[in-house]
């Protein structure tokens, strides 16, 4: 029910919400075809390789190399981390949203995201890791979180260009993540995806909402993705040259598509849609390029998101320290839960 | 809608990632509420004002909520003191409003009714866990319990000519907050300290600075939309 009063036309998120329901399509057919003649009896590799072959789904009982599980672990935990870590900066508006429509939905939108966490911790565990040991490793630092969230939500357009940039960076990512080869993430992925698309156009509305109304409206409009337009691009992580794990996780089906690959498709997205809102993309050197039939652009900086991965970003201490203090001032609220529900088992063995 | 706003500062801060969801919700039922009422009380005044203009528009001597949801959310203790007392009040209120003779008002209480219950539930179990829990939780809860009570007795203050005297909602009320603090081994205060004055826009200090984060934005671009 919330903001869906914007005509649907020339909203962002049309087509790639069709390519999660082919996912999904695709994922149901490859159940009810079931798994082909192999048994998983004598030579687990094999298998293993023969389900990935034939595009079907590794599950958390199948044998699967360590390295695949370590992979999938680190991945779906820092994916899981972000989430929890990217409620700050929007929550940071929820006190002063402008009105109470923007409010309601802000709210709604932070709590998916925690939903979104939750999930993917649950989905991490199929892999046998506690949720525990992995927010022990966000709080010591130890697994990150996406870059982005290391920034500062300065105006209430901030909220706007991170549903509409950082979101759809997001999703750009993560449709492909739909038909990754581990079960669990695949279907995770699916229902994120359908949320997050709904969230972009959400920011997307109400960066139209600004872009449209009064000049100082425009003008924070306009600030704000002139600050997030670079660290967006920068979410699809190094250039190709650089990137580390890319290779093996293509031939497993983790990963479907490099990072250059990626942040091309968004590049071209957003260039459409910010014409319709009306805002600049802040880079001269963006044009179409008729040969390769996609926009040039000019690369984020690479230094600068080694520096914010590192810790060295606007925000990464008081990231870090907002949710060590959430969950050291929550110790004795988790203690007392615990304490009473063994007092209640307790009470039902003495009556039983 | 105070309420609201409160709540909604947990978000991000909650002891657990389940709470944050639950607590968030909460907010949202509690706004959701809010729209509603603002809004028929602004066709009701028939000067133009919609749920913004009442919400962002006014200043804290207009402001008519009870004390109870302007105090500060404490400890997550002394929050879930303050939504066991709100909710507690708020089932039989919005269940009475339910079947009083003004069709919006009824209308709007049937749906909080049903979100009320749930926040009353969920108030009610941390309250026994925390209560009958640890030691520690158990001093913190005692101490929420003792700081906000006297809070409770303004939202009983009569008015015979309200859609639902509020008068009549104290039975209701003593009956479950009683029954869950004895479960929770928790105690009420003696105290003849009744503090009051929400109703009639006498607030608390802790309001002016509420409304003045929430409304900032809004007041900074008059007239503009959203």
């Amino acid at each position: 029910m919330y903001g869906n009063d914007f005509p649907a036309g020339d909203a962002p998120g049309g087509g790639l919400l069709d390519e999660v329901e082919a996912a999904e399509a695709a994922l149901r057919e490859a159940a009810e075809r079931g798994r082909r003649g192999a048994t998983a009896g004598e030579d687990l590799a094999a298998y293993f390789a023969e389900v990935i072959d034939a595009d079907q789904k590794i599950e958390p009982r199948d044998w699967m190399p360590e390295a695949y599980r370590k992979t999938l672990i680190r991945q779906i935990a820092q994916h899981a981390h972000s989430e929890i870590i990217g409620m700050q900066p929007e929550g940071n508006w929820i006190s002063r949203a402008p009105s109470l429509k923007r409010k309601a939905i802000l709210l709604a939108k932070v709590q998916d995201e925690a939903g979104h966490g939750l999930y993917l911790y649950a989905a991490a565990e199929t892999l046998g890791v506690s949720r525990d040991e992995l927010v022990d490793l966000l709080l010591s630092g130890r697994q990150k979180y996406s870059s982005i969230f290391n920034y500062p939500t300065l105006t209430w357009a901030d909220v706007g260009a991170i549903g509409w940039l950082v979101d759809g960076a997001a999703i750009v990512n993560q449709v492909p993540l739909c038909r990754c080869s581990y079960g669990p993430y695949a279907r995770a992925m699916i229902r994120v995806c359908k949320e997050e698309s709904f969230h972009q156009r959400q920011g997307y509305e109400i960066l139209h909402t600004l872009a449209h109304g009064t000049p100082a409206q425009k003008a924070m409009a306009q600030d704000a993705v002139d600050r997030w337009w670079y660290p967006s691009l920068a979410m699809f992580g190094p250039p190709d040259s650089d990137s580390t794990h890319s290779a093996q996780s293509m031939a497993w089906k983790i990963k479907r598509f490099s990072n250059d690959e990626l942040r091309q498709r968004f590049v071209d997205m957003c260039v459409q849609q910010a014409e319709v809102l009306g805002l600049t993309i802040p880079d001269p050197a963006l044009r179409w390029n008729d040969e390769r039939q996609a926009y040039d652009y000019t690369q984020p900086d690479y230094d600068e998101l080694m520096r914010v991965i590192k810790g060295e970003g606007p925000c990464n201490r008081q990231r870090m320290e907002h949710r060590r203090r959430a969950h050291a001032e929550g110790a004795w609220v988790r203690e007392a839960a615990a304490a009473y529900a063994a007092k209640q088992r307790n009470k039902e063995k003495v009556a039983a | 809608m105070i309420a609201a706003q409160r709540l909604g500062e947990w978000s991000t801060r909650a002891p657990e990632m389940e709470e944050d969801i639950a607590l968030a919700n909460i907010a949202l039922d509690q706004l959701g509420a809010a729209r509603l009422l603002l809004t028929y009380a602004g066709e009701l005044e028939g000067a133009g004002r919609d749920e913004d203009a009442l919400a962002y528009l006014r200043d804290d001597r207009e402001f008519r909520n009870c004390l109870l949801v302007e105090l500060p959310n404490g400890d997550f203790a002394v929050t879930m003191a303050k939504l066991l007392f709100l909710s507690a009040y708020q089932v039989p209120l919005y269940t009475a409003l339910a079947g009083c003779a003004d069709e919006r008002l009824a209308a709007i209480g049937a749906k909080a009714r049903k979100e009320s219950a749930y926040h009353l539930d969920h108030a009610s179990l941390w309250v026994r866990r925390l209560g009958d829990g640890t030691e520690e939780s158990h001093r913190r809860m005692q101490a929420a319990v003792d700081e906000v009570w006297p809070y409770t007795h303004e939202l009983f203050t009569p008015d015979p000519a309200a859609p639902v005297d509020p008068a009549t909602l104290r039975a209701d009320f003593d009956a479950t907050v009683t029954a869950v603090l004895d479960e929770a081994t928790l105690t009420l205060p003696q105290t003849s300290w009744t503090p009051a004055g929400g109703r009639d826009g006498v607030h608390t200090e802790h309001l002016s600075y509420l409304l003045a984060e929430m409304q900032v934005l809004h007041r900074a671009h008059p007239g503009a939309r959203w």
